[in-house]
């Protein structure tokens, strides 16, 4: 039986073109590859070529037909075994094989195609209705922090302290953790976060790279891919932006591009946010960015006993996470239960004051403003209670909107911009889920929509600051 | 690092046979450097210009089995690559579609040279290394269709394919992306201690990037068993290696971190082999990276949409005509293997069999469940 040629498509869009020419005649003998046609559009000439080899029997349209449609035959072709009296049994599009020795391209539909979302979004086992946003990694309830044993010690430690022991108890038990980045082994850390982990664990564990963030960090997502778990340490997540492609285009997509064949088992480290009179450049909270990427993690401690088992939870996790730290922070001491293993769950909020009056949201660094405005607020008679939210991806609003309607009032504290912040899409979140139980509209305390100013009095008003979570909370509360 | 070029280095304006180029890397090996490394470009030219010894490395003699087996395999990607090219006109690939057709050579060379364990890793011009690799044509069909059994479950298309269990880490659509990842798996063989060397393919437009040579350095800094191969179409999309590129010889990209480069004919598969047996040894040995620029040829657009006005039908029909890899091989298979054309064209027949079936199956696999859409975004932990 002929095999059909048909009119190919240039590109998915388009859907018909010029057969501008015929480069071989009836009659003429064929190989796969060989050039039989030229097609036109408005944007490009293209040639065709044969795939199956035969003789061209029968031209369908001539050269110079304009507006062909895609798919129709063009030319009948008649194989090794095939004869001219063959011709006759393919007249229409119906009968013969094609070009291809399928059927016409008729993808199957998609099985759900045309259902109402709403029972879509139920066959997914999603009970938020058709206006939520969906979130793939909205889901059960978050597991809850392992309780500290009655009688527990606890004892003072920084945070660089507590994020160091992270580091050399996960890397004691699981000799596929290494740390690399600049400055990480010889020199102890830039912050001295690394500090004792080269002599511990040796140059083969502990290595210092070279000034390229980009390279770095694909070469230890790469080695993630082979199934080490780097941790890949920045001197500031500044730096990471020579790296963004990597860390978004190659470690939070492969997973999904692979077909859940392969992931990135590995943590992307350092400070993050302002300093102290860096400047624009050096001065960047990137939260709100990176918890935009589905297939990462993120991670934004505020004490030393969360930055410890989190990060523990991060090194252990078998996706890319982003650990943000804060260079103010490195240096403030907290408590840390002496256990064996602290390890706290990733995506689970934490409630750091209880109060009953106003929510105030807050992570990182800006728990520092929260908990302070807390105080002050307590003493003017508004009681506050003070989430931390400690994961901002996967975000654990459930413990936002649960403090919401016992308070009815939301303030959110961070650090970073104010378009399209952390604070925003909690904002969104409540109108969605919480919407009844609002009594004022909430209000995000974030840093000043501009770069970061280096003179001291003008760095100051660009960071957020606990008089102006005060103000927040009394406008929210309706108390001036 | 390497010597200074010498006259004798540089080439005579005729094809010099040289019995493989271990030999010249030994004779050199005290003069070049401590590391062993043959002199970078010593023998390496650019075809097209008055110079004349195109590879490093002269092809090796293959056993009838070897020609065979390196025909059937570059015969499987191009029937492959011209039926995707079809199925992609009649609609039922969508999307960005880049074909490897006139490149064979050089990934079922490179594999041939290969052991067990070695991991690979490309660009978005990939169903070739797959094919080679020995990813299922069905898998990597029914994924460029889009459909639940493609290797990546429909979620990643041409670009984005990979296969654990063959060693292929993809298959990445950012140019210049798969050098430090590919540098990462060697990293990985390093830290092990195995013998594993990492095959990093891109294509001469990466070889401009930033990525790459912060790669290099850390590649050669830190010893890692990489091979990089530069497969040198002389395209970046539309734009002339020479229009893109302020120095053309690729194989000495390396210099400023010592790491040894040579050219190779890349569209004879026997030079392919030699270079990359050469380059294995180099990297499994401990010496660390090598860069082997493989001199090749696209026959097709950058991509489906691409008519390649950039370039004369005369300068495609010549390599087509005059250098065609698997033309190559089928020639000694006749002429020295004692195979009769039967024999070839039943080959041939096997191989277009394997291609049709794969047509069919990703034809009629079924598209992914709209389940699908919410999984393998995180790994449970």
């Amino acid at each position: 039986m002929p095999t059909e040629i048909l009119m190919p498509a240039l590109s998915p869009t388009m859907e018909e073109g010029k057969l501008s020419k015929w480069t071989v005649k009836e009659g003429d003998e064929v190989a796969a590859g060989d050039v039989i046609a030229e097609i036109e559009t408005d944007k490009a000439t293209m040639e065709v070529e044969a795939v199956d080899e035969g003789k061209i029997a029968k031209i369908l349209v001539e050269e110079g037909t304009d507006a062909v449609k895609v798919n129709t035959p063009i030319a009948l072709l008649l194989g090794e075994d095939e004869n001219e009296s063959d011709l006759e049994e393919a007249p229409s599009g119906d009968k013969g094989s094609k070009a291809n020795g399928g059927s016409a391209p008729s993808a199957p539909e998609p099985e759900a195609k045309g259902k109402e979302p709403q029972k879509e979004d139920e066959k997914l086992g999603r009970k938020d209705g058709p206006v939520s946003v969906l979130v793939a990694m909205d889901k059960a309830e978050p597991p809850e922090d392992p309780d500290v044993p009655e009688g527990t010690e606890f004892e003072e430690q920084t945070v660089r302290e507590a994020l160091r022991d992270a580091m050399a108890e996960e890397m004691r038990r699981d000799g596929d953790v290494f740390v690399m980045g600049e400055e990480v082994a010889e020199y102890q850390g830039a912050y001295k976060v690394t500090q004792g982990l080269l002599d511990e664990f040796g140059e083969r564990r502990v290595i210092d790279t070279p000034i390229t963030e980009h390279g770095f960090a694909g070469l230890g997502v790469g080695a993630a891919f082979a199934g080490l778990k780097p941790i890949v340490e920045f001197m500031t997540f500044n730096f990471a932006m020579q790296a963004m492609d990597q860390i978004i285009n190659s470690a939070a997509k492969t997973l999904y591009m692979a077909g859940g064949q392969m992931g990135c088992p590995m943590v992307f480290r350092g400070p993050n946010g302002a300093a102290a009179r860096v400047a624009a450049q050096h001065s960047q909270d990137y939260a709100a960015w990176y918890s935009q990427i589905p297939g990462l993690k993120v991670i934004q401690p505020h004490t030393a006993a969360d930055a410890k088992g989190l990060l523990k939870a991060a090194i252990r996790d078998p996706n890319p996470v982003i650990f943000l730290e804060n260079e103010i922070l490195y240096g403030q001491s907290f408590p840390v239960p002496k256990l064996d293993d602290f390890v706290l769950p990733i995506g689970k909020a934490k409630i750091a004051r209880k109060g009953s009056d106003a929510t105030i949201v807050s992570f990182g660094i800006g728990m520092t403003h929260a908990l302070k405005a807390a105080e002050q607020l307590a003493e003017q008679g508004i009681d506050c209670e003070v989430i931390d939210l400690r994961t901002l991806r996967p975000l654990d609003i459930e413990t936002v909107i649960r403090s919401v309607k016992k308070t009815n009032r939301c303030v959110t504290v961070e650090e970073g911009w104010p378009q399209n912040s952390i604070g925003s899409w909690i904002a969104s979140q409540l109108m969605v889920k919480a919407f009844d139980h609002l009594d004022a509209p909430v209000l995000s305390v974030t840093g000043k929509d501009v770069p970061m100013p280096y003179a001291a009095n003008l760095e100051k008003l660009a960071l957020p600051s606990a008089k102006e979570v005060v103000e927040a909370v009394r406008a929210v509360s309706y108390a001036d | 690092m390497a010597a200074a070029k010498t006259p004798s280095q540089t080439g005579t304006g005729q094809r010099r046979s040289r019995s493989r180029s271990q030999n010249s890397s030994a004779k050199t090996r005290g003069k070049a450097n401590e590391n062993g490394n043959p002199p970078v470009g010593a023998t390496a030219e650019r075809p097209n210009t008055e110079t004349a010894e195109k590879s490093a490395f002269d092809p090796i003699v293959f056993s009838k089995d070897e020609d065979l087996k390196a025909y059937r395999e570059m015969l499987l990607v191009r029937r492959f690559e011209e039926k995707a090219g079809q199925l992609y006109g009649m609609g039922l690939i969508g999307g960005f579609c880049h074909l490897y057709i006139g490149q064979e050579a050089v990934v079922v060379g490179m594999q041939m040279a290969l052991k067990e364990g070695d991991q690979v890793t490309t660009t978005y011009r990939d169903h070739g290394h797959m094919l080679a690799t020995g990813m299922d044509p069905k898998g990597v069909m029914a994924e460029l269709t889009g459909r639940r059994s493609g290797y990546s479950h429909g979620k990643g298309g041409s670009m984005h394919m990979f296969s654990r269990e063959k060693n292929f880490f993809g298959g990445h659509g950012i140019v210049g992306a798969s050098v430090p990842i590919g540098t990462g798996l060697a990293f990985a063989n390093r830290y092990r201690e195995n013998d594993c060397v990492s095959i990093t393919y891109f294509g001469d437009g990466a070889a401009n990037q930033g990525q790459v040579y912060e790669s290099f350095n850390m590649a050669k800094l830190w010893s890692l068993p990489v091979i990089y191969v530069i497969e040198n179409n002389q395209y970046g999309m539309g734009t002339s290696v020479a229009r893109a590129s302020a120095t053309t010889e690729l194989c000495k990209r390396g210099e400023s971190f010592d790491i040894p480069g040579h050219q190779v004919d890349g569209m004879d598969v026997r030079a392919v082999k030699a270079a990359g047996d050469f380059a294995a040894e180099h990297a499994r040995s401990g010496k660390g990276p090598m860069i082997l620029e493989m001199l090749t040829y696209r026959y097709r657009g950058h991509s489906m949409s691409d008519p390649a006005k950039y370039r004369s039908k005369e300068e495609v029909q010549k390599m087509r005509t005059e250098h065609d890899a698997i033309e190559q091989v089928k020639k000694r298979l006749m002429e020295s293997h004692g195979m009769s054309e039967d024999d070839v064209k039943a080959v041939d027949k096997e191989i277009r069999g394997v291609v049709n079936q794969a047509a069919e199956f990703a034809q009629n696999d079924p598209e992914p469940d709209p389940s699908e859409l919410w999984t393998d975004v995180y790994v449970e932990a």
